[in-house]
């Protein structure tokens, strides 16, 4: 006996949809707060028509082929809207995952009369559904990693504020560790303010750097170089004594830069170095 | 053939450099600045690099060679004005220009000349007071 799977499939079309509802709506792990019966209703039935309309004997394993690209947008879709809506990634699968039960139970009860072709159908559906699940969990983290892309920039965005301290006097507050992507970012902003507004002190405060190691002490004598370049000076302060010990632990020589404990101390030696005073008044 | 002009203001020499620097070009002005530093006795070399946007390793050098040349002539280089760009590149570069002093600006930098030549010929003055006395 030959069975058309497509045609099998379509004629068994709402049979299969009943089947996978009842199964996630007797499932422990629905999440109705989420999702309403009839979208989720709507869901299931958007992407099965997807499945049956693409579906024949041919392609029927191949799930990741450019036959089944419908059915990957929908479940992109579906994945992609799930994560916003707050669905574990486990609920999604075991929601694509019961298309497979749904699917392999209609199968079942139309072809019991022959065992092979039988098992041939379900090796075949199994394996086309553990692609769709692949598909959706990829989607899955690829939006993830976008938002994690786009979080990583608006950091890098954000933590460089160059701060006009006094008239002369520019400070840059490094929070966070710094890499050679950064330092550039850091180098560049820093010097472009320096350019901007004319002052000839700069103080690198590096208290929000939770370490330093060779490479780091290696982006702020850049740094320092770098300003020294322009014509400005340098001051690098908030070495906390963790910090001082490794960078003297790992042989770094800081000894041609100035450096300072404090904010504080670096902005009175910069008042001292344009030849400032701060006094309190005599009243 | 290009030359950059030097330009000379009382004791100080000043060099605008402001079209693109190739070699050549770059070697010429070397020469000139060290001949213009002997012959008119110049006590300090200012050279505004604002307008240079491209540098190369060769540029670098050069610039380190013109401080290094006006020192052992007793006189002292101010480089000012240099880009955020430029000085990055150097610094990539691994030139640091150790024995150039550098200025924002040339506000800046005249005034950081006569303060280091200022301090210098208060020091010669001294020494010629106390030969007096």
């Amino acid at each position: 006996m030959k069975v058309e799977i497509s045609k099998l499939l379509q004629k068994k079309r709402k049979q299969i949809l009943e089947h996978w509802m009842n199964n996630q709506l007797a499932n422990d792990s629905l999440r109705d707060d989420l999702l309403g019966n009839d979208d989720l209703r709507a869901q299931s039935e958007e992407l099965l028509d997807a499945v049956v309309k693409t579906v024949n004997n041919q392609n029927l394993e191949h799930g990741l082929s450019a036959e089944f690209d419908d059915v990957t947008e929908i479940l992109a879709g579906i994945s992609i809207s799930r994560a916003r809506q707050g669905f574990s990634p486990r609920d999604t699968g075991i929601y694509i995952f019961g298309l497979k039960d749904a699917l392999l139970k209609v199968l079942q009860d139309e072809i019991k009369n022959d065992p092979q072709t039988l098992y041939d159908f379900t090796l075949r559906i199994s394996k086309l559904v553990d692609s769709f699940g692949i598909t959706t969990f990829e989607t899955f983290i690829k939006g993830r990693e976008e938002v994690i892309l786009r979080q990583t920039d608006e950091i890098s965005e954000i933590s460089t504020p160059v701060i006009r301290v006094w008239d002369g006097i520019v400070a840059l507050p490094i929070i966070g560790t710094l890499d050679s992507a950064r330092t550039q970012v850091v180098m560049e902003n820093l010097l472009q303010q320096i350019v901007d507004t004319g002052s000839s002190i700069a103080i690198l405060d590096i208290s929000g750097v939770p370490a330093v190691d060779s490479l780091v002490a290696q982006h702020l004598i850049k740094t320092v170089s770098a300003t020294r370049l322009m014509g400005a000076e340098c001051i690098i302060s908030g070495i906390r004594p963790e910090i001082a010990q490794t960078v003297v632990h790992l042989g770094i020589d800081l000894s041609n830069i100035v450096t300072k404990a404090s904010l504080a101390s670096a902005l009175k030696y910069a008042f001292a170095m344009i030849n400032l005073e701060v006094r309190k008044s005599q009243k | 053939m290009d030359r950059i002009p030097i330009l000379r203001m009382g004791n100080f020499l000043l060099v605008t450099i402001q079209v693109d620097l190739y070699d050549r070009l770059a070697l010429n002005l070397e020469s000139d600045l060290v001949q213009m530093v002997s012959k008119t006795g110049a006590r300090g070399v200012l050279i505004d690099i604002s307008a240079l946007s491209i540098v190369d390793s060769f540029m670098g050098r050069i610039i380190g060679n013109i401080g290094s040349m006006s020192k052992i002539m007793d006189a002292e280089t101010v480089v000012v004005g240099m880009q955020p760009a430029v000085a990055i590149t150097l610094i990539e570069l691994g030139l640091e220009l150790k024995g150039v002093s550098t200025a924002l600006n040339v506000e800046k930098g005249m005034a950081l000349l006569q303060h280091k030549i200022g301090s210098s010929e208060d020091l010669e003055e001294d020494q010629d007071d106390s030969s007096v006395e």
